[in-house]
């Protein structure tokens, strides 16, 4: 591996774009023509652009992605998140093509995106999964016992879950949900699965080499939710009885070596908050945007590390020397009207400082001048706070989020701050529904 | 002061809407620049075609064959001037305005970008 095509914007293209730096590979940023002037298309060694703003005509064509990374002579392909992260087709094209991928084989991602066989692999390599299957009908669910969650089997990520309280309730949505399902990943399965009501969400960071090692890097809590989009993430998770935390990392590298994973992934459980009890939800194939708090507590580059591992390297490690040390925090500055039911606000920065402060690192895109496009996430800065403990590191990102100047966009800054200090965020763990309950 | 979307369609609006050809406002820390058309068009009146996708440019539909445009062709706007393949599909691309070609701007089995100036076309 020489040379890296980055079919990617933002803070995450131009965080690959430094772990290749640090790497001492050549990176090549393929953008559309509205990000050219972005951070990371002009830090990266080449640039190409690969289409209009609508990502639908550049950041979502696996044809062009594929054509523009073999004509700039490229040799591997480390797609990012969002946008093809997980697409088993751009991966299965770039090995076609003779591209390394990084991220794992296409088979593997083909089965973590199909979410029902997700379910069941999981159940087989003897992790728990929640009780639920796919369904037809409405009355398909009474086995399961009410609430229901309804669920996409081409989905993920939070997109598209929607709540029934009973079978009326299921009715009304099953065709709706069939609908959404079809016209968003192409595949109108549904399945539903029963409904925690104090439920964490607590994820697992693992990684695999080509050699068989599966290590986990411990978990992450990113409970703090609104509408199943982590707005708060947080590393090691807080509260949790170390048998449960022990529990959640062997299952997790159990289930990913059940699969034959390869590369870094993370999956993801939901903690019932009463009875202690975990089930498996989903796995994801692509770095998260929350990853710096494991880079944070655990000191080590993740991006380098998937660019390590897709080059054939074995991981430089053991299980036994992945030490955890402080707390870490991430939130997610976003230019969104909070107080509009959190639309999107895309402009220009007139404005942009962020803090230089002790113990907090920020992952970020933006100048003062640079473009919020309408067409993408709206996702400014990643504030990360590492320290010694958890309150600390509450009170850094508090501090560096009152010396933030950010002007010419709507942010939920606000949010942000009343979140990391309200009392039941600081007094430790809380739930999936906890920050819309508290909002409204 | 932010423009939102809804204010950009309602500026694209009005230029549509009269004979101007091209606007320019600058506020504090805002700058919006409008060409009518399709943009492209130069001081001298020279029009560009550009890439409507990133793709190997070809100026003709196989090797050895009569390219489908020469400087001096004359060209209308559904006249074929190239193909750009992206993964061995071959898309068509035609003219999008009258004139005669005055420069083929890349090379041949050339990679063009999105939106790279293809030919120069004199209306």
């Amino acid at each position: 591996m020489k040379r890296v095509f980055i079919p990617n914007r933002g803070e995450i293209a131009l965080r690959i774009v430094r772990a290749c730096r640090e790497l001492d590979l050549e990176s090549v940023v393929g953008c559309s023509d509205i990000d050219r002037d972005g951070l990371a298309a002009r830090s990266a060694d080449d640039v190409v652009t690969i289409g209009p703003g609508p990502a639908s005509q550049s950041y979502l064509r696996d044809d062009v992605i594929v054509h523009a990374a073999q004509a700039k002579k490229c040799d591997a392909i480390h797609p990012g998140y969002g946008f093809l992260s997980e697409s088993s087709r751009l991966a299965s094209r770039a090995r076609d093509s003779g591209l390394t991928w990084v991220g794992p084989p296409p088979e593997v991602m083909k089965l973590a995106g199909d979410k029902v066989r997700a379910r069941e692999e999981a159940a087989k390599a003897g992790v728990p999964v929640l009780p639920g299957h796919e369904i037809d009908s409405a009355d398909g669910a009474g086995d399961i016992g009410y609430p229901v969650l309804v669920k996409a089997a081409g989905g993920g990520g939070g997109r598209g879950i929607k709540l029934a309280r009973d079978p009326t309730e299921l009715e009304a949505q099953l065709g709706v949900a069939r609908g959404e399902a079809g016209a968003a990943f192409g595949d109108e399965r549904i399945y539903v699965e029963r409904f925690i009501a104090a439920a964490r969400h607590v994820e697992v960071q693992i990684a695999a080499d080509d050699k068989g090692h599966v290590v986990h890097l411990g978990e992450r809590d990113c409970s703090v939710q609104r509408r199943y989009q982590k707005v708060i993430e947080e590393a090691p998770a807080p509260a949790l009885p170390d048998p449960t935390r022990q529990a959640l990392r062997d299952a997790a590298v159990a289930f990913a070596s059940a699969i034959s994973y390869r590369n870094l992934g993370t999956v993801e459980f939901v903690v019932d908050a009463e009875t202690g009890d975990f089930y498996f939800l989903e796995i994801n194939c692509r770095i998260q945007v929350e990853h710096p708090v494991t880079e944070e507590v655990t000191g080590r580059d993740l991006v380098a590390m998937q660019l390590q591992i897709a080059r054939g390297k074995a991981l430089p490690f053991t299980q036994d020397e992945v030490e955890l040390e402080g707390h870490a925090i991430e939130c997610r500055l976003n230019a969104e009207d909070v107080s509009h039911g959190f639309r999107p606000s895309p402009g220009t920065l007139v404005l942009f400082s962020v803090p230089d402060l002790e113990h907090l690192r920020v992952d970020t895109h933006c100048y003062p001048g640079a473009a919020v496009p309408p067409y993408y996430d709206s996702l400014l800065a990643k504030l990360i706070a590492h320290c010694h403990d958890r309150e600390q590191a509450i009170e850094v990102l508090l501090e560096a989020l009152e010396d933030l100047d950010v002007e010419g966009v709507e942010t939920n800054r606000a949010l942000l701050v009343s979140v990391l200090g309200h009392p039941d965020f600081k007094a430790g763990a809380v739930t999936t529904d906890w920050l819309e309950r508290v909002m409204a | 002061m932010p423009l939102t979307d809804d204010d950009v369609r309602e500026i694209l609006r009005i230029i549509d809407e009269t004979p101007l050809n091209e606007l320019r406002v600058e506020t504090d820390g805002f700058e919006l620049h409008v060409v009518k058309g399709g943009g492209g068009d130069s001081a001298d009146g020279v029009l560009t075609i550009e890439a409507p996708m990133l793709g190997t440019f070809y100026r003709a539909e196989s090797p050895g064959a009569k390219p489908f445009v020469e400087v001096g062709s004359r060209v209308e706007p559904d006249t074929i001037v190239c193909i750009i393949e992206v993964m061995k599909m071959m898309n068509s691309v035609p003219a999008g305005v009258s004139g005669e070609i005055v420069e083929i701007c890349p090379q041949n089995a050339e990679l063009v970008e999105f939106g790279a100036p293809l030919f120069r076309v004199q209306p």
